[in-house]
């Protein structure tokens, strides 16, 4: 072999080399992230924990119930606001490919992926927190509720335009009404892709800070009412992880490690159940 | 319509009585009209439904930028155009520029960009090109997902109390100031968390080089490395410029994991190793504290500005995308 093919080969195995040392490296921050929330949060967490609220600086023990409640209830009442309008948003948009109204609706649903999350906190704190006298749980669901449209009109559009044509002129075909049409047949066969998508829109709000500062506010107390303001497990870790005390960083660790699970285990649930749902979002 | 909306039952009951020779009641007759007339109701009544819904994210998007202009004006009024270049931003003086935000902004997003493209192209190629099909390249994809999946205050949470102490360590070794929190740590931090949007496009655009191509250069006797080096890269370049495009809209408007690493100070970054703020940051901080109107309305401009700018970014990739994959 001449040197010169020895060199290019060389070339392409040092070049291989150094792809996957770099794919490698890669990872170990999730690994290294991974590692250290789940030791420093494993110790804080029983029952105690998530049962309690914080208790004030200096007093050993607290926990964290008034975040994890607050969250649930913020993200369920997102989801409950942000999936019908999602997903007939995404049927309007299988439905006609193109369109005057199509067209304007699919770019407002880019523009609105690409929305940093801390300016739907200040338009929300506009159309909301003012008129309504104060911060709310209620406001901050509505802007964990327009992140979560893109990601569900995405994600249903996709789903639908990839069930074949002939289902639904079937359908129609036996005298179905249109409605009757969507929601009984075309719906049922594509629900897979949607729940992955409603899923991974959950998982991506769950974590969301920015847009609940100016919103839901936080509170250190247990609060039900929707009109008041409200802690949630971002918040919470956002607030105590800043502060200088020792006893809140704890608890800090502790609810990072729930959030963490949280997002994470709806992310493989996602992947899992919906393999064969292959949608880009 | 009435043929469409015609029910199952009905028409099979109007049928029997034709075969039995028996004149249909008038009361079944009605009855049929009625639901009919119901089905084109709903049926009008769902359309009009998507339509007001398609409407609705419209709506969203042009109140979100008709608030953002609107509430922006005081400080538009009171600050004019300076309000970009300014290197003052003085809340007790009444005084508002930008300058050190926008500075801050571009720094971390584009030593966040720089830091990150070498690990997401490697992991494009793994994933394209080496690997990219088997357990190894499953778990490397599903690894390199989660890392977009973990919430920006734990990476913010994390890299304060474990890379913030490291890069202290680094600086006392460099002999500069050792601040740890600043600009530097950020972009550490950011690089992390866009590694996933370019790795992914970049291996889409991967998959997507026709075989032929890539069999004719082989059979030519060029190395992997050539292949990739003028075949692949030339015919991603764009789709890859696309993926980039996407991180950094992702970098501009990072909040939570900035906010908490860069230090949070008003003062021109002298270098990238002192703390800064960014855009973002500054509007978490300090839009509670804002007492006065224009005060508030200037940290509101600031949000317009990364509205803007993350939108025509975001676009131009979008668009790249598109047509890429058209052709």
């Amino acid at each position: 072999m001449s040197v010169h093919i020895k060199y290019r080969i060389g070339k392409s195995t040092a070049f291989k080399s150094i792809v996957i040392f770099f794919a490698s490296v890669s990872i170990l921050p999730l690994i290294a992230i991974l590692f250290y929330i789940i030791r420093e949060g494993v110790t804080k967490i029983n029952w105690h924990f998530l049962t309690h609220v914080p208790k004030p600086v200096g007093e050993p023990g607290g926990g964290i119930s008034n975040a994890l409640l607050g969250s649930m209830m913020i993200v369920a009442i997102a989801s409950v606001i942000a999936v019908p309008v999602g997903i007939l948003c995404g049927i309007y948009l299988s439905e006609h490919k193109t369109g005057r109204l199509a067209y304007w609706s699919r770019l407002a649903v880019d523009i609105l992926q690409g929305i940093p999350s801390i300016v739907i906190g200040i338009v929300v704190y506009f159309w909301l927190v003012k008129p309504l006298g104060g911060f709310s749980a209620f406001s901050g669901s509505i802007a964990l509720a327009i992140m979560m449209l893109p990601i569900l009109v995405r994600s249903t559009e996709e789903t639908l335009k990839m069930l074949p044509q002939s289902l639904k002129e079937a359908a129609l075909a036996l005298g179905m009404p249109y409605h009757r049409v969507m929601l009984k047949v075309i719906l049922p066969c594509g629900i897979g892709g949607i729940l992955s998508g409603v899923m991974l829109s959950i998982a991506r709000i769950a974590g969301e800070t920015a847009p609940l500062l100016f919103t839901a506010f936080g509170n250190p107390f247990l609060e039900t009412n929707i009109f008041k303001p409200m802690q949630s497990l971002p918040l919470l870790i956002f607030n105590y992880a800043t502060s200088p005390y020792e006893d809140w960083h704890d608890l800090a660790w502790g609810a990072s490690l729930v959030l963490l699970l949280w997002v994470l285990l709806l992310n493989v649930i996602t992947k899992l159940t919906t393999r064969k749902w292959n949608i880009q979002l | 319509m009435g043929a469409n909306t015609d029910n199952g039952t009905i028409t099979s009951k109007t049928g029997m009585a034709r075969l039995l020779n028996i004149k249909t009641p008038d009361i079944l007759k009605a009855k049929r009209i009625k639901r009919s007339h119901r089905h084109i109701r709903s049926e009008h009544f769902f359309r009009q439904l998507l339509i007001i819904m398609a409407l609705l994210i419209l709506v969203i998007v042009a109140g979100i930028a008709l608030t953002l202009s609107v509430e922006s004006v005081p400080s538009m009024k009171a600050m004019g155009i300076s309000f970009l270049w300014g290197k003052m931003w003085n809340p007790v003086a009444d005084i508002y520029g930008a300058y050190p935000f926008l500075l801050g902004t571009l720094l971390t997003s584009f030593l966040a960009l720089i830091i990150s493209i070498p690990f997401s192209f490697s992991i494009a190629i793994f994933l394209g090109e080496y690997y990219s099909k088997g357990w190894l390249s499953t778990l490397l994809k599903n690894t390199v997902e989660l890392i977009a999946a973990v919430p920006s205050v734990i990476y913010g949470f994390w890299g304060l109390y474990v890379l913030v102490p490291i890069v202290r360590a680094f600086e006392l070794k460099l002999g500069i100031t050792p601040y740890g929190i600043g600009i530097f740590s950020a972009s550490l931090i950011l690089s992390i968390m866009v590694i996933p949007y370019a790795a992914s496009m970049g291996r889409e655009m991967i998959r997507m080089v026709p075989p032929p191509l890539k069999e004719g250069a082989y059979s030519l006797g060029a190395t992997r490395y050539e292949v990739i080096r003028s075949i692949i890269l030339p015919y991603t370049k764009s789709g890859m410029f696309a993926g980039i495009l996407l991180s950094l809209g992702r970098a501009l408007g990072e909040t939570m994991a900035v906010t908490m690493i860069i230090g949070n100070t008003s003062l021109v970054p002298k270098n990238i190793f002192s703390p800064g703020n960014t855009m973002a940051s500054v509007i978490a901080n300090e839009f509670t504290e804002a007492d006065k109107t224009v005060y508030l309305s200037a940290l509101i401009e600031l949000g317009l500005l990364l509205f803007l700018v993350t939108v025509v970014i975001n676009m131009l990739g979008k668009r790249i995308i598109k047509r890429f994959t058209n052709e």
